[in-house]
């Protein structure tokens, strides 16, 4: 039976790892190689890195990291922040990335996913998608790290990036983003109906309860925590153990 | 000395690391005279089939494999390189493979409506459990798959182990002294890097 997954989330501010509230506010969690270190012997399922500086949208960050943390980590690793084309994809595979994260990229250029699939596989293909709630119960897109409303619907944007050749989607809601106040389960299952592809979450992540309503509500492929793992005594090895008595399933290793 | 073949596809740092972190020296094969230093081959790769043995094909290595694997010497593939070391594939349209275990690579149809790309942890049977490699690894764990082709081989003996996502499917071949992974040990965490370091001492008997 295949698994579900516990991803700790990574943001990068320069060499520094960052926790924000509402795609703001940021606060420092400290050295993201440490940190990976850590979350390999807990066994983290996958670790997602994320570049959130605005300022500097350059690679160069996410690649020396990279170099470090494949060195400690055999596990799953995922990147993104500032890809823009297929070389900036084969770049970050090169150096030790097993999937690309992209985001305001699929907005711009209709082929970058196409590209990066046919190269590489649908498989080390992830789009991320941010998504802030209406006042009539739906969703606005953001790209630029939150900063540039995009007029493509949610359910639009899913059905275009699938068919080009995502391989997984990584769901984030932006109100939700280090509230620490439960996942957005109405806007974990609108992606789901739409995606027909394994869907990651993320936002929201207070305590394990609110893991246990998004796997048990949604069925979600893999949940995404940052504020969860950086704040307080909590780690996947106990989320692992919580879950585990609602009879959701984990890798057994 | 391990010898990692590089296809120019994907990334072999994890895998080169973990080599490495056993204490064996590697050498990256790009041509057939890099496969001379070598004692063992291990095939990595990510993408898609026929893109996979047109590179093999470029870089003149389709008989220094095959003599390769011929002199007796362990080779694993994993993943992509499990699935070229078939004898056909249709991803990107029918190509031949290396032929140095029997079958075909197709694309998986799961049942009940499970989706493709096949990926994540997922519980891993072994069909024969004496295997060399496979030492001091459990019956039943986890390892981290993605990929939505199969191998179907043609003896089900060379079947090593089976997972199952809506249908059974083929996790470890064997084939003599070749062995194959679907899933990605490098990405396994303890029990992956345990078949990489027993693939690493293995004298290709089994």
């Amino acid at each position: 039976m295949l698994k579900k997954r516990i991803i700790p989330i990574q943001l990068l501010l320069d060499t520094r790892l960052v926790k924000t509230v509402t795609f703001g506010s940021y606060r420092d969690v400290g050295d993201p190689v440490q940190s990976s270190k850590v979350y390999n012997a807990q066994d983290a399922d996958e670790l997602v890195f994320l570049n959130i500086n605005r300022g500097d949208r350059t690679l160069a960050p996410l690649v020396t990291l990279l170099e470090k943390v494949s060195e400690v980590c055999f596990m799953p690793l995922s990147m993104g922040g500032g890809v823009r084309s297929l070389a900036d994809a084969e770049l970050l595979i090169k150096h030790g990335a097993d999937k690309v994260v992209v985001n305001s990229a699929c907005y711009r250029d209709d082929r970058l996913v196409t590209q990066i699939a046919d190269k590489f596989g649908s498989q080390a293909v992830i789009v991320s998608i941010d998504a802030r709630g209406t006042a009539d119960g739906g969703w606005q897109l953001f790209s630029d790290c939150g900063r540039q409303p995009e007029t493509r619907s949610l359910e639009e944007h899913l059905r275009a990036v699938v068919q080009r050749g995502a391989g997984e989607i990584f769901i984030n809601s932006i109100d939700r983003d280090g509230t620490m106040s439960g996942y957005d389960i109405p806007l974990i299952q609108e992606t789901m109906r739409h995606a027909g592809i394994p869907v990651i979450a993320c936002g929201g992540a207070g305590d394990y309860t609110h893991m246990k309503d998004a796997f048990l509500t949604t069925g979600v492929s893999a949940l995404a925590c940052g504020s969860l793992f950086n704040f307080g005594d909590n780690q996947p090895i106990r989320a692992k153990a919580f879950l585990s008595n609602y009879d959701i399933p984990f890798k057994v290793i | 000395m391990i010898g990692i073949l590089d296809l120019d596809m994907g990334n072999l740092r994890s895998l080169s690391k973990a080599v490495y972190s056993f204490g064996y020296d590697f050498v990256m094969v790009r041509s057939a005279k890099d496969l001379d230093d070598a004692t063992h081959l291990m095939v990595p790769g990510v993408g898609a089939y026929r893109t996979a043995v047109s590179h093999v094909d470029g870089q003149g290595l389709r008989a220094g494999i095959r003599a390769f694997a011929a002199s007796g010497r362990p080779i694993a593939g994993i993943c992509l390189g499990m699935q070229i070391l078939s004898a056909t594939g249709e991803e990107g349209g029918e190509s031949e493979g290396l032929g140095l275990v029997p079958g075909r690579v197709v694309r998986m149809t799961p049942e009940g409506g499970l989706h493709l790309p096949h990926v994540g942890w997922n519980t891993t049977r072994f069909k024969r459990k004496d295997h060399p490699v496979f030492h001091k690894v459990k019956d039943g764990r986890d390892f981290y798959y993605v990929h939505s082709y199969h191998l179907r081989c043609d003896n089900p003996d060379d079947v090593l182990a089976e997972t199952d996502y809506g249908a059974n499917v083929a996790a470890i071949v064997g084939h003599g002294n070749v062995i194959g992974f679907q899933f990605h040990p490098e990405k396994s965490q303890a029990n992956g890097l345990r078949l990489i370091e027993n693939f690493c001492g293995w004298n290709g008997q089994c």
